[in-house]
């Protein structure tokens, strides 16, 4: 077989993966087709990998260091995917994301050092782009990842004169991206953007506090999508720049959602250190009377509802009560009560994380609501149960001109006929401010530990406790 | 590259982007997480530039480049799938439908 000939079945099997692609974000639109989108993609996969290896300038060593190399990756790559508890989902697709960028960024750098005694003006232009977005995304994905770890701090890390630092980085990336244009020989400037990426990665996660991260989370996933795109442009590989629009409209689209939720812009989220200005505020809040509860009264109160509505929020998934909350809905369920959860856009710490949380805990998807769907029934609910949910449920957002949060489309847990509220203590959420639902003389606070509490209510709600005591 | 070729390359660009929108926009947020898995896993794509890098050069520093390169985005791809397929086999469970269903039945 001549090597033209090779040349056109490997971008025909392309072809052939890039449908498969297609067709696995298409899948992916439903819950009910959404396993045959993975397998689609994995096909996809398959077919690009292997029609790769038909390459006629593979030699027999490179044959050999690549099976290595595919064998290590896959040894690493199993336990980091099927090891994963649902509540570490954020961090663990961060973590993945920085092993993309890694690669990305190296195949630029190879590229580069391999070819830039003939490289065209454009390609070294994109090249520079996508050497800066593989490095960037990898520092960035590997600090969000260790942000949502608790291994470095949550609260956002700012400094007098952040952004022009950020911006002074940035421009220098560009200008060196420029100068290599004109005299792509100059190969001492590579490692230089290299380290610039590198630092701008850490420096545009360092302000972002832990309620921000879906946002950030997406938009890299955005990034290292262009990234790959951009090495397409360099390689001449449509595969990689079909894959890659893919993924970065995707994440583009996710981050849109994200801000749209919160009512902020991207750059706000991005340059605003949110939870940093709003000291001032947060004195400001009114103090009122507070009303509490033991979980035997408010197990009382909903076993007599008709309707609960459960909100949950990060407090739930950090103290893992999913399985718990579950218990707790069948509880209800066998006394006749109807249980619904209101899910918010950035309740937790990526898009939809609350939805695979409770899909862990085997509560059926038809039952989690979106804000849109719920928000007009609340009137009509008996009980709201607000679980480790504080800003999205603060009616601040609706009128408190003055609130950091004013403007956030929220729930509207205060129409409904009792709200409980399980909480630790009264500290004020993630922004820092003062929640007036808590002082609404409709709500009742829980305090104590989500998980606690919620099985505490289970065992009141199925009147086990009362069986043991006899 | 050829004028050409960037030409062609752009208007692929351009035309998958659009498909991307238009499909992404239909995903419900349900399904927002695995979808963000699935995507990650698709952006390891870069791992079929790693493996020409790895196979064909000669020179050991692009050999180690590669070979990092393509240790990396295997991690990515076969991670970034397996997390998603843990996830979606969660969702299709959902017993709750036929169990409200009987119960309504018996009451």
């Amino acid at each position: 077989m001549s090597d033209y000939v090779r040349q056109n079945i490997i971008d025909f099997a392309y072809l052939i993966a890039v449908m498969g692609f297609v067709l696995s974000l298409k899948w992916m639109t439903n819950a009910a087709t959404a396993r045959r989108g993975i397998f689609a993609g994995e096909i996809g996969f398959a077919i690009a990998i292997i029609a790769t290896l038909f390459d006629p300038a593979i030699t027999s060593t490179g044959w050999f260091l690549i099976i290595i190399a595919l064998a290590l990756g896959t040894l690493i790559g199993i336990p980091l995917g099927l090891r994963v508890p649902m509540t570490a989902m954020p961090e663990r697709i961060a973590l993945s994301h920085a092993f993309g960028a890694l690669a990305a960024g190296l195949v630029g750098l190879g590229h580069y050092f391999l070819n830039y005694h003939h490289i065209g003006k454009f390609v070294i232009a994109v090249l520079g782009i996508e050497i800066t977005l593989g490095c960037l995304v990898f520092t960035g994905s590997l600090m969000a990842s260790g942000k949502l770890h608790e291994m470095l701090p949550q609260r956002p890390i700012v400094f007098r004169g952040q952004n022009y630092v950020n911006f002074s980085v940035l421009g220098v990336a560009i200008i060196i991206i420029v100068a290599l244009m004109f005299n792509p020989s100059q190969v001492w400037l590579v490692p230089v953007l290299v380290v610039l990426g590198l630092l701008f990665g850490v420096l545009l996660i360092v302000p972002i506090g832990g309620a921000d991260m879906p946002t950030v989370i997406a938009l890299l996933n955005s990034y290292a999508g262009l990234s790959a795109s951009a090495l397409g442009f360099v390689l001449g590989n449509k595969l990689l720049i079909v894959a890659g629009a893919l993924d970065g409209t995707s994440g583009l689209i996710l981050a849109i959602i994200m801000c749209r939720a919160m009512n902020r812009s991207f750059r706000n989220v991005l340059f605003g250190a949110f939870g940093q200005l709003d000291e001032s505020v947060a004195e400001g809040g009114e103090a009122g009377n507070v009303r509490s509860a033991s979980t035997d009264e408010a197990a009382e109160i909903m076993k007599t509802a008709r309707s609960v509505v459960i909100v949950p929020g990060y407090g739930m998934a950090v103290a893992q009560a999913q399985h718990k909350v579950r218990e707790l809905a069948d509880a209800l369920e066998k006394e006749g009560v109807e249980v619904r959860y209101a899910i918010h856009p950035v309740a937790g710490r990526m898009p939809g994380h609350m939805n695979v949380l409770l899909a862990e805990a085997n509560v059926s998807y038809e039952k989690l609501l979106d804000m849109d769907e719920i928000n007009s029934d609340f009137p009509q609910v008996d009980v709201v149960l607000v679980l480790g949910a504080n800003d999205v449920v603060n009616p601040a957002a609706r009128h408190e001109k003055s609130s950091p949060i004013y403007g956030m489309p929220i729930l509207n847990v205060d129409q409904a006929q009792c709200v409980m509220v399980v909480k630790r203590s009264m500290r004020a959420g993630f922004a820092g401010i003062e929640n007036e639902l808590f002082f609404n003389p409709k709500t009742l606070m829980v305090f104590g530990d989500a998980k606690a509490v919620v099985s505490e209510l289970s065992i009141e709600v199925s009147g086990q406790r009362d069986a043991i005591s006899l | 590259m050829s004028a050409n070729v960037i030409i062609s390359s752009l208007f692929v660009f351009a035309l998958a982007g659009f498909v991307g929108f238009e499909l992404i926009r239909k995903v419900p947020k349900l399904l927002h997480t695995p979808l963000m898995a699935l995507t990650n896993a698709l952006s390891a794509i870069s791992l079929v530039g790693s493996l020409v890098i790895l196979g064909e050069s000669t020179e050991l520093y692009a050999r180690i480049l590669g070979f990092v390169a393509v240790v990396a985005s295997t991690i990515n791809v076969v991670g970034g799938f397996l997390i998603t397929d843990k996830m979606l086999r969660m969702f299709r469970r959902t017993p709750a439908r036929p169990v409200a269903g009987a119960k309504e039945a018996k009451s």
